[in-house]
């Protein structure tokens, strides 16, 4: 490997957490993206040709070495390491919505779910996943929720555009309530025969 | 490991369990109805829907209605908000049905609003399962120290030689002073020999003045040991002690009733 690469895979493997583009250029300033780039690349092509236990992951707006997932269970067995734990279906629901829909607020969440949803979104809010984003406008001025850094990593996505898009759910995803355009509403035409 | 509440976690298996039952579980001292089978009442009405095998743009309300209260009550959900309010608006659009339509084109299903909010939950669960699948995929990968919640940057170890140690030790004992040392007297006053003193110039002299008993140069010692024996004597009743007007010379004379006895 180049130099360079030897030094971005020390980085990556001193630290726990992804590591974005931006703070790996602070390893060397004279380096330009491009040549990080090349180097990342090289790292993930050395472990995925020569045969390595861990492999180079585009995550969560950075890079992150992570165990090849056919030693999960040995590495479990063995103790070294425990898998997090699933989150309930409550908590995956209001996180699904969080991420289409934010920045958005507690009632909102509650008129999708159904449900109240305040003590999840604290322990979602507590477990990294979701964060105060800001305040909405109007009476009360109710805590606007978005997701974070570490949802992104819990969830392998490289970015929030990696979701799903609204069109290519089997279920059209409508835009906001209020502002849904009839005559894109297929179901609500559907819905009144 | 952090402490999780466990309201959002599932130890194992996947999240939307297959069974149909609830459990009743204490939490906080609060009475807490864990709907383990269904995550809501759109997710119980949903089950309804594809079990009863009914078109979700054609509910026939009153059937549902009907399933949904049955439902509630075997699960012993009586205790949940969420669907008792579920159940009401569902009797509610039943009772709609049953007015008389107009002839006219405005007439509005009273259904429309309870299946747009069907899809579009059936549409979150469908973000769910993607997640669910992603989150699993990520499981099975283990990065060099899992961190579950965003911790604090972890704090360098300290880098410390014996010599740093050492001369850490050296300026901290600079640093103590001299004990500053006070010596104690054991009472300095001799109010025994002040009493003595008074006792015999009483002797010479029928009255005297505080001058004749302290002089000028006295120490403190001095003072407060005749000041303290002048009064033990008249507390006696040897002597009485005057003073014509405030900060004038104390007179002191032989009191006469003592000199009878």
């Amino acid at each position: 490997m180049t130099p360079l690469a030897k030094l971005l895979e020390a980085a990556l493997f001193a630290s726990a957490r992804p590591v974005p583009l931006d703070e790996l250029a602070a390893l060397d300033a004279e380096v330009s993206p491009a040549a990080l780039r090349a180097a990342l690349d090289e790292i993930r092509v050395h472990y995925d040709s020569e045969g390595h236990g861990v492999e180079l992951t585009e995550i969560a707006g950075g890079w992150q070495v992570l165990t090849r997932s056919e030693y999960t269970e040995a590495i479990e067995r063995a103790q070294l390491a425990a898998r997090p734990q699933r989150l309930s279906a409550a908590a995956l629901e209001t996180l699904a919505i969080v991420a289409y829909r934010q920045p958005i607020g507690r009632s909102e969440i509650e008129d999708i779910r159904g449900v109240n949803v305040g003590s999840i979104l604290k322990s979602l809010n507590e477990r990294g996943l979701i964060d105060v984003v800001g305040r909405a406008e109007g009476l009360g001025r109710p805590l606007l929720y978005g997701t974070t850094p570490l949802f992104l990593e819990h969830f392998a996505l490289r970015h929030l555009e990696e979701l799903p898009r609204a069109d290519e759910l089997a279920i059209a995803m409508r835009p906001r309530l209020a502002d849904a355009p009839p005559s894109a509403d297929e179901t609500a035409a559907d819905a009144s025969p | 490991m952090t402490s999780i509440n466990p309201e959002i976690v599932v130890s194992g298996g996947s999240a939307y369990v297959p069974s149909r039952e609830s459990r009743v579980t204490s939490h906080d001292s609060a009475f807490v109805v864990e709907l383990s089978a269904f995550s809501g009442p759109l997710d119980l009405l949903l089950a309804l829907i594809r079990d009863e095998k009914v078109d979700i743009y054609d509910i026939p309300i009153a059937r549902v209605a009907e399933q949904f209260l049955l439902r509630i009550r075997t699960l012993g959900l009586n205790d949940a908000a969420d669907y008792l309010e579920m159940a009401a608006r569902l009797l509610r659009i039943k009772a709609q049905m049953l007015l008389p339509r107009g002839e006219g084109d405005d007439w509005e299903d009273p259904r429309a609003e309870l299946v747009r909010r069907l899809l579009e939950y059936q549409q979150m669960r469908e973000i769910v399962d993607v997640l669910e699948h992603r989150a699993d995929e990520r499981r099975r990968q283990f990065a060099r120290a899992y961190l579950p919640t965003e911790a604090a940057p972890p704090q360098a170890p300290l880098a410390l030689s014996l010599s740093e140690l050492l001369s850490a030790v050296d300026r901290v004992l600079r640093f103590v002073r001299e004990p500053n040392m006070h010596e104690v007297v054991a009472r300095p006053l001799d109010v025994p020999a002040a009493i003595d003193l008074i006792r015999s110039l009483l002797a010479l002299k029928a009255r005297l003045r505080w001058t004749d008993v302290v002089r000028a140069d006295a120490a403190p010692w001095q003072v407060l040991s005749a000041l303290l024996g002048l009064l033990e004597l008249a507390r006696l009743g040897e002597l009485r002690v005057a003073q014509p007007r405030p900060f004038a010379n104390v007179e002191i004379s032989r009191d006469p009733t003592s000199e009878a006895a």
